[in-house]
């Protein structure tokens, strides 16, 4: 008997007013519900902040252009860097999370609903603080408007002689509230797999999915408080006049980097662990194919993020640090190469010999696993301190860590959104325009970040508002702005495709791609209690067992 | 769903799992001492760094008594839960006034401190780098006796109105590891504050 034999249907379903509509969902508590409202909410800030990318992208496409101030530009990047990182990727990947981990260890919901709300709109409140400063931003002395103190916010751009008006608290007091909702969701992640996974289900037997999402979680936890304490004390000193970052009275611009970067790097794998996991499941589905090596796939992304946790200061070469230092974070950060490097075998050993369907998932994997190694790459060349002092602060490094968030994270999301769409809605998306999208954004993104290496190389560095002609700059900088219109293009298409089949496409049934995890076993979109009695399992794959009983995987595991 | 009972033997026997509550405290607990690390860190970098005083050795003194109150809270804490796990609610609610009455007197010892430090030695937050990692340190720290104490309060009042029993047991445990958690970080504090730093 599966379970849409017994779906209720949800009032939604039904004529009701949409106040009513809306007041549900505001007031929700339903993990499902609170995984789609993160993603939309983050697709809504992907929006606004590719629109200041490609702002950025048409200021700097020929020399000497006018199109923004040098002051708008300024804040163009913060809003886009702070925006990009803390308002779409951290709420999407939550969103996946919340939306996808219950399910998949079998429970009828996150550990703790309310506080798991609670940390939704806390992100939610962050993100409109952060806008809010655009038009509350200039305070009593009429200066400032959207914070222009970059992403990283180094010391003493954010003391107060240098940052008059509110802009700055604008940035700090949103990043401190989505941390506070970010530290509640990772909470709950964590209570959530620990306690709540049905019967039979080991750790050993968890999807990997949420194997990730765990170490995920722990890594907020240990990231982003970090950023909070720092985000205090940056008030501390701006609001109570204290000299935590204030040169003038014996203290620390140093202290401010090493503390945002002992966030900021680990970030960065807080970001592409959840990455990993959307391959995790993906690959194996579409290879027809378990995943190569679970118990490694486990261990090497432990390890990852172990590592992780001691190579902030490979962000900080320039700065001058003693040797043993320089020599410490490069090997710290060499070594992250080890347990990545297992990681894409494994993916690859999934493939290798498995029946490969190209699905519009399927191509967006595989495009993450090469782009992410080329990431990895230029990643372990910017860890050579030597090869860091000539580059640090080039365009090179925005090329660099761009391949890692569009060609690696920002690919696996896609393969996702496709992937879990029939799930999510119900429908069926448009596999044409899929692969449009898939094709577009593809050649784009290559258009854009492989030549965004060279500029870089060339001695262009990050963060200029504009550059003289005859550097040899101004084709490449042309091409990477065409690229960054093809992305958009390709994004709109995504969007359309999302929109377009939500109406039209095809019902999608339980399990539109023969999957294997609990999640496909119950009806599209779940009921509000996702199971209609506690699932119990025996093996990794409780679907193959289901629907191949003469030869269960859990004799074999 | 019944079909998902796939022949296996374990899940047949007992399928226990570690109590909500505790896993998400532990988890609250270390992104907490992540946190004070970082306040941690940033006292012990700029101990004796400040360019003008007073300095910990002119005006600091040593708390031991009101170090000793908030310490033996966590022992009373302790057996408050233990109490309320055997049914006995009247042990239970007098120990957990105790506890609340020796973090009380804990803060005070810090208020009286910090009264001491403003109007006898003119120690504020904006003096020098100890006035700011000090306060910070210790106002976080103070922070969360407080919140602390709003929590242990409000299960005084629901004890008192007769709703704490035996069942909430384990809740009040969840509540307890986060009073030893506080009572643990004041051990680091006060080794940090008043026995390095000075």
């Amino acid at each position: 008997m599966s379970s849409d034999a017994i779906a209720i249907q949800t009032a939604e379903a039904t004529g009701q007013p949409w106040v009513q509509t809306l007041h549900e969902w505001v007031t929700t508590v339903d993990h499902k519900r609170l995984g789609v409202l993160y993603i939309l909410y983050a697709l809504f800030f992907l929006v606004i902040a590719g629109l200041e990318a490609i702002i950025i992208r048409i200021q700097l496409m020929r020399p000497h252009n006018d199109f923004v101030s040098p002051q708008v530009f300024n804040r163009m990047f913060t809003m886009h860097g702070t925006t990009m990182i803390f308002f779409v990727v951290i709420p999407v990947l939550f969103g996946f999370a919340n939306y996808l981990v219950p399910l998949m260890i079998g429970a009828r919901d996150m550990a703790f609903p309310r506080l798991n709300a609670f940390s939704f709109w806390l992100t939610a409140l962050g993100g409109f603080l952060l806008y809010f400063s655009f038009v509350g931003g200039s305070g009593l002395y009429g200066a400032g408007n959207a914070p222009d103190v970059g992403w990283w916010a180094y010391a003493p751009l954010t003391s107060r002689a240098f940052s008059p008006g509110h802009s700055s608290d604008y940035w700090t007091v949103a990043l401190l509230v989505s941390g506070f909702g970010s530290i509640g969701t990772a909470i709950n992640i964590i209570a959530t797999i620990i306690s709540m996974r049905c019967p039979g289900m080991t750790l050993s037997r968890m999807p990997l999915f949420a194997w990730l999402n765990l170490i995920m979680a722990g890594m907020v936890i240990l990231a982003i408080s970090p950023l909070t304490a720092a985000q205090v004390m940056l008030s501390v000193d701006r609001y109570l006049g204290g000299h935590f970052f204030d040169t003038q009275a014996g203290g620390s611009a140093t202290l401010w980097m090493h503390f945002f970067w002992i966030f900021g790097h680990p970030e960065v794998y807080v970001l592409v662990i959840p990455a990993f996991a959307f391959a995790s499941e993906i690959i194996p589905v579409f290879s027809r194919k378990p995943i190569f090596g679970y118990p490694v796939m486990v261990g090497a992304t432990a390890c990852i993020g172990f590592l992780s946790l001691s190579v902030w200061a490979h962000h900080m070469f320039t700065m001058g640090m003693n040797s043993y230092a320089n020599s410490f974070f490069a090997i710290t950060t060499f070594a992250v190469g080890i347990p990545t490097g297992i990681k894409i075998f494994n993916w690859l050993g999934t493939m290798w010999g498995g029946r490969i369907q190209f699905k519009t998932p399927m191509l967006f994997c595989i495009a993450f696993l090469f782009q992410f190694l080329i990431a990895g790459l230029t990643g372990i060349m910017l860890g050579t301190a030597p090869f860091n002092w000539q580059l640090s602060g080039s365009y090179f490094v925005v090329a660099h860590f761009h391949y890692v968030i569009v060609g690696g994270i920002l690919f696996a999301l896609f393969a996702a959104f496709y992937y879990w769409y029939p799930k999510i809605t119900g429908r069926m998306f448009n596999e044409t325009l899929g692969k449009l999208h898939f094709w577009l954004f593809f050649i784009g993104f290559h258009l854009t970040f492989d030549l965004m290496h060279i500029p870089g190389l060339l001695g262009m560095p990050r963060r200029i508002y504009t550059y003289e002609p005859g550097r040899g700059w101004e084709t490449l900088n042309l091409l990477v702005t065409i690229g960054a219109f093809v992305q958009g293009i390709a994004t709109l298409v995504f969007v359309a495709n999302l929109a377009i089949s939500y109406f039209k496409g095809a019902k999608a049934g339980n399990d539109p791609w023969d999957g294997w995890t609990l999640e496909w076993s119950v009806s599209s979109p779940p009921p509000t209690y996702n199971f209609a009695s506690v699932p119990t399992v025996a093996s990794r794959r409780p679907l193959w067992d289901l629907k191949h009983p003469e030869d269960p995987d859990s004799r074999y595991e | 769903m019944s079909t998902m009972s796939a022949p296996l033997d374990e899940s047949r026997g007992v399928w226990s799992l570690p109590y909500r509550g505790k896993v998400g405290m532990a988890s609250l607990i270390f992104a907490e001492s992540a946190i004070f690390t970082i306040f941690v860190v940033a006292y012990l970098f700029y101990m004796g760094k400040s360019l003008t005083g007073p300095t910990p050795r002119e005006v600091l003194e040593t708390p031991i008594f009101y170090t000793v109150c908030l310490l033996s809270s966590s022992l009373t804490v302790h057996f408050a839960a233990r109490f309320l796990h055997l049914g006995r609610r009247g042990a239970f609610l007098s120990l957990w006034m105790v506890t609340i009455a020796l973090g009380g007197t804990f803060l005070y010892g810090t208020t009286q401190e910090w009264h001491r430090l403003i109007y006898e030695h003119g120690l504020t937050i904006s003096t020098n780098l100890f006035g700011t990692t000090y306060y910070s340190l210790v106002g976080l720290h103070a922070s969360h006796v407080v919140a602390g104490l709003v929590m242990l309060s409000s299960v005084l009042l629901f004890g008192l109105a007769g709703r704490v029993g035996r069942e909430q047991s384990a809740r009040v445990e969840v509540l307890s590891l986060y009073w030893h958690f506080v009572d643990a970080v004041w051990v680091v504090v006060f080794t940090v504050v008043y026995v390095l730093g000075r």
